[in-house]
């Protein structure tokens, strides 16, 4: 016991004696969590719209005008000429381009449909169907309008409607900083922790220092938690710095308990420097496992549930998920944090971590070799 | 002084490409290092193409029904056979909500009142409640949209078709540049993007770090080779297997998911050319303010992954963000090659569209080089 407290010493001495990474530890979460955090929606803040008029009606104007009240769209550019109207899109100058033509205002007037030609900027699939469903809601509503007025009722007749209410439950705004903060905080203690511990290892091998403690006594299991405990110390303390940031700066809500979140971001520490230490055994230069930790990390940060819904991964990725350690900890930040999940909502999640992190750790001292 | 002679720079020339030969002969050799540099951009394209995505599929829901009538039936049926739904479990009372929720595999709970079908009949309104978990807010957005859509159907379909006609105004939609209204036209450019910039970033950061904390470095700089040509030497090997790389996936998206090159071919390579050279001038610049590898990686890695993932338009616009991010990412230089990638590839652009971005960017290659120059010196002395 003795020992593994020397040599973690030793390690610490090591990582705060390069005053860079000393400082980065701390200061990258810092900055990246108080930028990163409140940056990233999925809302659309406002639909740029332009419009080609042909009709110049007053129905047509109407429509405008509508459109310029919503509180989505933002009427950039008004032309008469469709290849005006293609040249906004193609310049990036509009989201949507709606097309007026000609005959619009006559059609509805004498009770003949009135046709609208909608061009929406699809390179971001996700933006364009929504911006195309609020263009579809305000030209619905101009139709309603309308037919009131034909028919000169208060009220649209319809036989039977199903009241639709919604509430969103723990997070009631939908602020995404909620969302985003366990899952940046995350990702930032995962890279630390990850690169540093494994880089660490290599380094010794690279420079030779590895050498010299495997002439000592020192056992193997000892020099491998030796260089896992500073690296879990230092990623639990991120973490309760990236908790402050959360309750001083954004005021997230903390429901549950924060001892169960700490325990399961030990556990999910443990396998993550686990698996890192595993590869880094691989490594014969910090250049190669450098390339390794970033091709992993990439993989399990994308398939993390972080910035898309897991459930709509195909079944065999959410198979391979099932060794994923970062989709573990995202499910169980928020879980604990947002929702207040109980120690029996994750504890299934927690014994996979606890398996990931006890088989990685044990390979990881098995690989290791004192003899050359 | 006398100007160096023809002779002189034949052989120096000479002597440079030997140095190129060397390096070249240095990478190739590791092929671990290969196999992932082909690796890391081939697993991200089909990583994007098959398994992540934004849409909706399969995602939780449960049913607290309280009426449980052959309409509630019904409309249960339709709402999991969409594709969109797994039903999770049926709940007992409200009570049970907070629990199915804590659990985390159910996205939404769907409520029927008491009485549902028979108010809808006979009263002609029925009540549904929808309550879904706002901790992921993009998903709860979605189910929220989806299950509306899906209620408003099957309320349409029960009105039977005298409330449809009453349409006047007709809207007709086409999705430019992306008819099929696939997720690849957003993320093949925003693939590219990321890993150029941060494997280049981090290749050349890397090696030249190296040779300064192994003091290799000093060896080179006696040898008759100028630094310039020291740190060209390092670089140029880089510069071809990144290069390799942009055409591996260019390949890749247009076999893979039929989204080929619509504009100039030329055009998008020489840009891609111009960003990689940016990329590995940043590379330099961080390897001349790190001493140890250690410290290269963490700036190019830690540092630079998140930010360049959320701040360069690659999943989130920009423009949906807040006012000063607008700022603060116009000093990230992915942010202008989305654009000319997206513009050539999806668009089919020319040069006329893309120049500003293009001048930027080769504007952040010159301050690049010359803030390395001017570090290098420094460190000499």
């Amino acid at each position: 016991m003795r020992t593994i407290l020397y040599l973690i010493r030793k390690e610490f001495i090591q990582i705060f004696r390069n005053k860079f990474i000393g400082r980065a530890i701390f200061g990258v979460p810092i900055v990246q969590m108080l930028i990163l955090v409140p940056a990233v929606t999925f809302e659309i803040r406002e639909v740029r719209i332009g419009i080609i008029d042909q009709d110049m009606s007053t129905v047509s104007r109407s429509l405008i005008t509508r459109l310029e009240g919503s509180a989505f769209f933002r009427v950039t550019n008004t032309t008469f000429s469709e290849e005006e109207g293609n040249r906004l899109l193609l310049e990036d100058k509009c989201n949507l381009v709606l097309h007026i033509p000609e005959d619009f205002g006559r059609d509805i007037g004498s009770g003949k449909p009135g046709h609208l030609l909608a061009a929406v900027n699809a390179i971001n699939a996700s933006a364009a169907q929504l911006s195309w469903a609020y263009l579809n809601g305000v030209i619905r509503d101009f139709n309603s309008e309308l037919i009131m007025q034909n028919i000169n009722s208060a009220e649209p007749v319809q036989s039977s409607v199903i009241n639709i209410n919604n509430r969103y439950w723990y997070n009631e705004m939908l602020n995404y900083k909620f969302y985003m903060l366990p899952g940046i905080l995350g990702i930032l203690v995962t890279a630390i922790g990850f690169i540093l511990a494994g880089l660490n290892l290599v380094r010794e091998k690279e420079i030779g220092t590895i050498e010299q403690i495997n002439v000592t006594p020192v056992r193997k299991h000892q020099f491998i938690i030796a260089k896992m405990v500073p690296f879990l110390i230092i990623g639990l303390a991120d973490l309760t710095l990236g908790l402050v940031i959360g309750r001083i700066f954004f005021r997230i809500p903390f429901e549950g308990s924060i001892m169960l979140l700490f325990l399961s971001a030990s556990v999910f520490l443990v396998a993550v420097l686990g698996f890192a230490i595993f590869i880094s055994t691989f490594s014969g230069t910090q250049q190669q496992f450098m390339f390794i930790a970033f091709f992993c990390m990439i993989i399990f940060i994308l398939m993390s549930g972080i910035f898309t819904p897991l459930e709509s991964m195909p079944a065999w990725a959410q198979k391979i998920d099932l060794i994923n350690p970062v989709a573990y900890i995202m499910r169980i930040n928020r879980m604990v944090m947002l929702k207040g999940s109980a120690l029996s909502d994750i504890l299934s999640d927690i014994y996979s971590l606890a398996a990931i992190a006890v088989f990685f750790t044990v390979f990881a001292v098995r690989r290791y070799r004192k003899t050359a | 002084m006398h100007g160096p002679t023809a002779g002189y720079i034949l052989h120096d020339m000479k002597r440079f490409l030997g140095f190129v030969k060397k390096e070249f002969l240095h990478i190739s050799r590791d092929y671990r290092t290969l196999i992932i540099l082909f690796g890391i951009p081939a697993a991200q394209i089909l990583l994007f193409g098959y398994v992540v995505s934004t849409d909706i599929k399969n995602a939780g829901v449960a049913f607290l029904d309280q009426s449980k009538d052959e309409i509630t039936r019904r409309l249960t049926d339709k709402i999991c056979s969409s594709g969109f739904f797994t039903k999770t479990g049926d709940l007992a009372s409200q009570a049970d909500i907070d629990r199915i929720f804590k659990k985390g595999r159910t996205k939404a709970v769907v409520i029927f009142e008491n009485n549902f079908g028979r108010n809808l009949i006979s009263r002609g309104k029925g009540e549904i409640s929808i309550i879904a978990d706002g901790s992921e807010p993009n998903v709860a957005t979605l189910v929220t949209n989806y299950m509306t859509a899906i209620i408003s159907d099957f309320n349409r379909d029960m009105a039977g078709p005298s409330a449809a006609t009453a349409l006047i105004v007709r809207p007709e939609v086409r999705m430019f540049y992306n008819p099929g209204l696939k997720s690849h036209y957003m993320f093949v450019p925003g693939v590219i993007t990321l890993i150029m910039i941060l494997i280049c970033a981090l290749m050349t950061s890397v090696t030249i770090t190296r040779e300064k904390e192994f003091g290799t470095m000093e060896v080179l700089l006696v040898s008759p080779l100028k630094p310039v040509q020291i740190i060209l030497g390092k670089v140029m090997p880089y510069f071809l297997l990144s290069f390799i790389d942009v055409i591996v996936i260019l390949l890749l998206s247009w076999f893979v998911f039929d989204l080929p090159v619509k504009g100039s071919l030329a055009l998008l390579l020489g840009e891609s050319m111009l960003y990689i050279l940016m990329s590995l001038s940043l590379g330099i610049l961080i390897s001349t303010v790190s001493s140890t590898m250690q410290q290269a990686i963490f700036i190019s890695l830690v540092g630079m992954m998140l930010p360049t993932i959320l701040l360069s338009g690659f999943i989130f616009p920009i423009e949906n963000m807040a006012e000063i991010y607008g700022w603060i990412s116009s000093i990230l230089p992915p942010r202008y090659f989305i654009v000319i990638i997206k513009n050539i590839m999806i668009k089919g652009t020319g040069l006329l569209y893309v120049w500003k971005e293009t001048l930027i960017l080769t504007g952040f290659t010159v301050l690049f080089i010359a803030l390395s120059v001017r570090n290098f010196k420094i460190r000499l002395q």
